[in-house]
């Protein structure tokens, strides 16, 4: 039988909008996947960590605060420092098109911003799993 | 006659029924912007509970339903209050004097996210965050920057400072005395409502018990030293914002009034000392009418409270005085000109409901922050409302249309039902510890969004009526060396200072936070010898501990 998909939700940054955190969490919940959320003022390393001890197949973030372009790549480097490639990282929030390359160039596989419907997150992550379910 | 009027509508009702056959209506319900339902029509019928000197009464009177003030926008127009603050003091100072010569009357602060949550732009934690969402203040040096050339003694400023709003309020006294302007001189607002960040917005340093001191601490020391000063501002902007409905949002915002009005006058004060220096913060939606009614509840639940549960008996105890900003949460993305009408809306609501002051959102707030191209068209719809509309001429215009008047009732009875609820469970601080609070916003925001994505709410632009668009061009962009040049003023600052008067400061600081002294007069000779709210705020961590934010899904 299929295991069900494995999401920590995080708040990186001191941003305390979670509106769509929660949202998006409730969202993902709904559709049968499991979901942890880390509520707010999460650092890159506790996010990093958070995801190795609950095992997760996705990290979704929301940001904001326009601390994104140094927030997101911060994670995809540790990620990276321990060796994890098979996590499937996305990002969403008030974040300027312009910005959107440079963070994918990073490693963030999607970026989602205000308007999104939650439908469409939810097809994404279910399509571009890095790893067998 | 309201038999004459029943035997008509019955008449009118079954007609309806019988053409409804052939002519359906475009939906089986229909409902509010909160989903409260909507009946097709209301009549005097809908009026046969409510006594109007009891219920309604007279502007400036008990239970100020029609308003605060005797005469109301016949004798002054609300303050133009636009919200503003990014990057550096030196940038944000240069907007500020942009606003008040396009003709705002007031200033409105916004400080970047380490500020709010006490942390110097050299903390570990403030990297990427400073400047962004705010103006950047390490100490006073940048404060004296930030109001250069502004004459503190003619414009009010208010300030959106919750957790060190103390340091805040010091530095602002401190700004003024270097002016010669003493703090009787001073008017404005320091938004001080800590229970609304552990609820809806995250700006939280302290723990409860601690930060319920701080704000008793500021309305003790404000009424003896800062009369003018409005010593919080009761928010459910907030509260608004992460999704609830309008009954919600008062329900919510009155029931955290009660807490701090609880705690002050356990702590000793006479609730007529201090109670007419508190203020609310609302927020207005796009339906109209349930706006409007929604200000107009708040101010006789309120009255009602002051007068009923405390035993205030100054008339401005009872009055619930408000700020008003514009719904950030219903800007979209999409065609963003597309917000300038409903921000329209939305202030058009808050001055038939009698607000006090008004920021009005600007057009391109939900890519980043605004231009200001984009906040002149902001206050100009300010301007065109107060000048143009005729919504000015006479008080509360709303008053006595059988819907209105009905929403108003019904939002009074649901807020009401609310507080008694967290009446229960011991007041708002408990409920908030509970999670309930938080719970009860968050299933409003979940079914808002899913009626978005079934269409049942529709979004123009965004769920209908789409077009293609190309990126939005033109945004404000914070330069991303900001962090660097306050690190290193802040360098130079510790450099520069008297380190010995620093130190003492600091620690008779620690001393007040160990005893019960006021912390006011401690933390204000700290700022002054330039003590960085880092440092302040950290002394205080020490004594009180932190906040650990209890995660509701």
């Amino acid at each position: 039988m299929e295991r069900k998909i494995r999401v920590l939700v995080a708040k990186p940054g001191l941003d305390g909008h979670d509106r769509g955190a929660k949202v998006i969490a409730r969202a993902l919940r709904d559709a049968g996947m499991e979901v942890v959320y880390t509520g707010l003022r999460q650092t890159p390393e506790q996010i990093v960590s958070a995801s190795i001890q609950e095992d997760v197949d996705v990290i979704a973030m929301s940001i904001l605060s326009g601390a994104h372009n140094h927030l997101f790549p911060r994670v995809m480097q540790l990620l990276a420092e321990k060796s994890i490639d098979d996590v499937l990282v996305i990002g969403g929030g008030v974040i300027p098109d312009e910005d959107i390359p440079g963070l994918k160039a990073a490693g963030i596989a999607g970026v989602f911003t205000p308007g999104t419907p939650t439908t469409e997150t939810i097809e994404f992550i279910k399509n571009n799993l890095k790893r067998g379910i | 006659m309201s038999d004459n009027i029943g035997k008509s509508f019955e008449d009118y009702d079954s007609g309806v029924e019988k053409a409804l056959i052939r002519f359906p209506e475009r939906k089986k319900t229909f409902s509010t912007g909160s989903k409260a339902p909507v009946k097709r029509l209301y009549t005097p019928l809908d009026d046969s509970a409510r006594d109007y000197l009891r219920d309604i009464g007279f502007p400036g009177d008990y239970p100020y339903t029609r308003g605060v003030q005797n005469t109301m926008y016949r004798g002054r127009f609300w303050t133009m209050r636009q919200y503003a603050g990014f990057s550096t003091a030196e940038e944000s100072n240069k907007r500020y004097k942009f606003l008040l010569a396009q003709g705002t009357t007031g200033l409105s602060v916004a400080f970047d996210l380490p500020t709010q949550i006490g942390y110097d732009s050299d903390h570990a934690l403030s990297q990427g965050e400073v400047g962004k969402v705010g103006v950047a203040i390490d100490s006073l040096a940048d404060m004296e920057i930030l109001f250069d050339g502004i004459p503190l003694d003619k414009v009010s400023t208010s300030m959106t400072i919750n957790a060190p709003a103390a340091v805040l309020l010091a530095m602002y006294i401190a700004v003024a005395e270097k002016m010669g302007i003493g703090p009787d001189k001073l008017e404005g607002t320091i938004q001080n409502d800590i229970l609304k960040e552990y609820i809806a917005r995250g700006t939280y340093i302290y723990p409860p018990e601690s930060s319920m001191r701080l704000i008793t601490d500021i309305f003790a020391y404000c009424s003896r030293s800062v009369p003018n000063w409005n010593t919080i501002s009761i928010s459910g902007y907030h509260i608004r914002e992460a999704g609830s409905t309008a009954s919600q949002e008062v329900a919510f915002t009155i029931a955290d009034g009660i807490a701090y009005v609880d705690a002050a006058v356990k702590a000793g004060l006479d609730v007529d000392a201090f109670g007419p220096r508190l203020s609310f913060f609302f927020n207005s939606h796009n339906d109209l009418f349930e706006e409007a009614a929604k200000f107009r509840a708040a101010r006789r639940v309120w009255a009602k409270v002051m007068k009923e549960r405390f035993g205030a008996k100054n008339p401005k105890s009872l009055s619930l005085r408000f700020h008003t900003q514009t719904a950030g949460s219903t800007l979209t993305a999409q065609q963003p000109d597309n917000n300038i009408v409903r921000v329209a809306i939305q202030a058009l609501a808050a001055v038939l409901g009698g607000t006090q002051s008004l920021h009005t959102n600007s057009k391109d707030e939900a890519l980043a922050l605004p231009t200001e191209a984009s906040v002149r068209i902001a206050l100009r719809t300010q301007q065109v409302i107060a000048y143009e509309s005729g919504a000015t001429e006479t008080i509360d215009p709303l008053a006595g249309s059988y819907y209105v008047e009905s929403l108003t009732d019904r939002i009074q009875k649901e807020a009401e039902a609310y507080i008694a609820t967290i009446d229960g469970m011991g007041g708002a601080v408990k409920a908030i510890e509970r999670g309930y609070i938080q719970q009860e916003i968050q299933d409003a925001a979940y079914a808002y969004q899913m009626d978005i994505e079934s269409g049942e709410r529709v979004v123009v632009g965004m769920n209908k009526f789409q077009i293609k668009e190309g990126s939005p061009t033109g945004l404000l962009r914070v330069d991303p060396k900001v962090g660097e040049q306050q690190s290193a003023k802040l360098r130079d600052l510790r450099a520069k200072r008297d380190n010995v008067r620093v130190e003492a400061a600091l620690k008779a600081l620690r001393n007040a936070a160990e005893g019960t002294d006021n912390l006011m007069p401690p933390i204000l000779e700290a700022v002054r010898a330039y003590a960085t709210l880092g440092e302040i705020c950290d002394v205080m961590r020490g004594i009180f501990g932190e906040y650990q934010q209890k995660v509701i899904l």
